[in-house]
């Protein structure tokens, strides 16, 4: 505070030279505060207070066994659909952009079905795939000899299906996403890059797709969280994931809400855990973006509480001269 | 045609015509120049130059006409009676040799100032690392960049990038360096830092290609100007015949103008 007390030499007479700097005042963030904290106080009384959320059963079950076969479940089908579908888009993304009529076709064509039908129809058609395909045989198309004859019904398991279902889905969304970063590009990296003689291949390796990462990873990771909970979706075809798991246990015991509860406050666990996480992907492909890398979430807390006002209108002066 | 009658022709064009839609942008240019010279390419926005520039690397597909460097045809293969269109491959091979240094630098921002340097030699030459590394470093000190090795593009000053991108090209050992109007786009108290490059590259005997507005620069250093206007070279020869008394209205007119 004492540092915009110095007086100029020379300050012509000015009477006001010698002032202190006051920051702006916001008196309706205060209102708002008010506010907010309110309806706060209102949701943590219900939660206390109302005997049916039955928060003993919730600390009962919430690490029971198949709560966590749940929980598992859940993360593989959501890390198994998520790699399956990005490096099926990465392919897709790369066939839409190829001067490749054929393959541009195909590419527009997989991701107009599994984008156009609704994901829960997906599911239930990768479920009842036997019915359409009684057997499943690999072998030379129309003429030749089948190599390998398969029961469909013994290869599609729930599980299969979930994966192809949520997996497929996802690689038409991340195919859009790839190829917007794609595009987003400055055509000049291409130029320069093919002015030193790097081949297609190498250019989208590490020329665009490094920078695209930057536009891919933001929505990406919103996927994945959307994925984390698409995925209790095929509770409808029996899997055993999260919602399924607490469903097996409230049709048994009719605990239905604290069940729900379970169920929710895992999901919202594993979701903040994949919010920290895409925070620090996002900042590592920030690399290069822009002068300095932006605060981590723990330093603006800090830069928020820590210092006082005087030294943030300092820091932020610097960072605007510089 | 140029100079000295013994060294052999680098650059060789001839007829090159060259459409976008219906409107044609090269209308037949020919032209040569010799192993260690400096051609600069003058002429009014849309004349030309930028896209015949181009066409020497291939950046721009020409529709009539041949370009060779080094000998070589540029972009097709001569078979028994036609030409074969090359694939992306084989034109990726052959602009190995030539250099480009671009308007708006085009660094790989993802990469450090040295991992740009080194990026084709290793990647796409698939020259050994330590090598590599060691001939970048004495490049960046060349262009008087020495200190700024691990700093990215971002951070650096306009100047600073364009010698980052001659260095890049530079670390290629090319037989040739293509400039497009290298320092457009930049603030006119760093021209001079990125044209000292130059002059020193061309003193050094590179053979150079500079599409520029620098009446200066192409007076002091190149061996031959072309003034280029709607797509035709206008007026060629030495600069001081050229640049001292053109003989075509359309040169008097642009230097009138830019010589103010």
């Amino acid at each position: 505070m004492s540092a915009s007390k110095t007086g100029l030499e020379g300050s012509g007479g000015d009477p006001t030279i010698d002032l202190v700097i006051r920051p702006a005042r916001h008196p309706w963030r205060w209102v708002a505060m008010a506010f907010v904290a309110l309806l706060a106080a209102m949701l943590v009384q219900t939660l206390f207070t109302n005997p049916r959320f039955e928060w003993s059963v919730v600390g009962e079950y919430y690490t029971s066994q198949t709560i966590l076969l749940g929980v598992r479940r859940t993360l593989e089908l959501t890390a198994i659909a998520m790699v399956m579908g990005i490096s099926l888009g990465v392919v897709l993304a790369v066939m839409r952009l190829s001067p490749n009529p054929v393959l541009s076709g195909a590419s527009w064509l997989f991701v107009w079905f599994f984008r156009g039908s609704p994901l829960l129809v997906q599911l239930l058609l990768w479920y009842n795939l036997s019915a359409l395909f009684p057997n499943i045989s690999l072998g030379i198309p129309f003429i030749g000899p089948d190599f390998v004859q398969l029961d469909a019904n013994a290869l599609i398991t729930p599980y299969i299906a979930a994966i192809l279902g949520l997996g497929l889905n996802e690689a038409a969304y991340s195919a859009e996403i790839i190829r917007a970063g794609i595009i987003s590009i400055d055509h000049g990296q291409t130029e320069a890059a093919q002015s030193i003689g790097m081949s297609r291949g190498r250019l989208l390796r590490r020329v665009v797709l490094p920078q695209a990462m930057r536009v891919i990873i933001p929505p990406l990771g919103n996927d994945t969280i959307n994925m984390l909970k698409m995925s209790a979706l095929v509770s409808i075809i029996a899997v055993p994931e999260l919602l399924f798991a607490a469903q097996t246990i409230y049709t048994r015991t009719f605990e239905t809400i604290p069940l729900l509860m379970v169920a929710v406050i895992w999901y919202l666990i594993i979701v903040s855990i994949l919010s920290v996480i895409q925070y620090y992907i996002e900042r590592h492909y920030a690399r290069g973006g822009s002068r300095s890398l932006p605060p981590t979430p723990l330093q603006s807390i800090r830069r928020f509480f820590g210092l006082s006002r005087g030294r943030l209108l300092e820091a932020d002066g610097k960072r605007s001269a510089s | 045609m140029i100079g000295h009658a013994s060294a052999k022709v680098m650059v060789q064009a001839t007829g090159v015509r060259k459409s976008f839609g219906a409107l044609e942008v090269l209308k037949g240019i020919n032209l040569s120049l010799s192993n260690g010279q400096v051609m600069c390419l003058l002429g009014q926005s849309g004349s030309g130059k930028s896209t015949f520039l181009r066409c020497i690397n291939h950046l721009e597909r020409i529709d009539h006409g041949r370009i060779r460097v080094d000998g070589e045809l540029i972009g097709y293969k001569e078979g028994n009676g036609y030409l074969q269109e090359m694939h992306e491959h084989e034109i990726a091979r052959q602009r190995i040799h030539i250099g480009m240094v671009f308007q708006h630098f085009n660094l790989f921002p993802h990469m450090t100032v040295l991992q740009n340097v080194i990026e084709g030699p290793i990647g796409v030459k698939r020259e050994r690392r330590q090598d590599v590394t060691e001939r970048a470093h004495a490049i960046l000190k060349r262009v008087g960049l020495a200190e700024k090795v691990n700093a990215y593009p971002r951070q650096l000053s306009g100047g600073q990038q364009q010698r980052v991108a001659i260095a890049r090209a530079l670390a290629m050992r090319p037989k040739l360096i293509l400039f497009d109007e290298p320092t457009s786009a930049l603030d006119p108290e760093l021209v001079s830092d990125v044209l000292d490059v130059m002059r020193d590259l061309a003193e050094s005997g590179m053979t150079m290609i500079v599409v520029t507005h620098e009446i200066a620069f192409a007076r002091e250093v190149a061996d031959h100007v072309v003034f280029m206007g709607g797509g035709e070279i206008i007026e060629q020869g030495k600069p001081a015949d050229v640049l001292g008394s053109p003989s075509h209205p359309q040169t008097q007119a642009f230097l009138a103008k830019v010589l103010v």
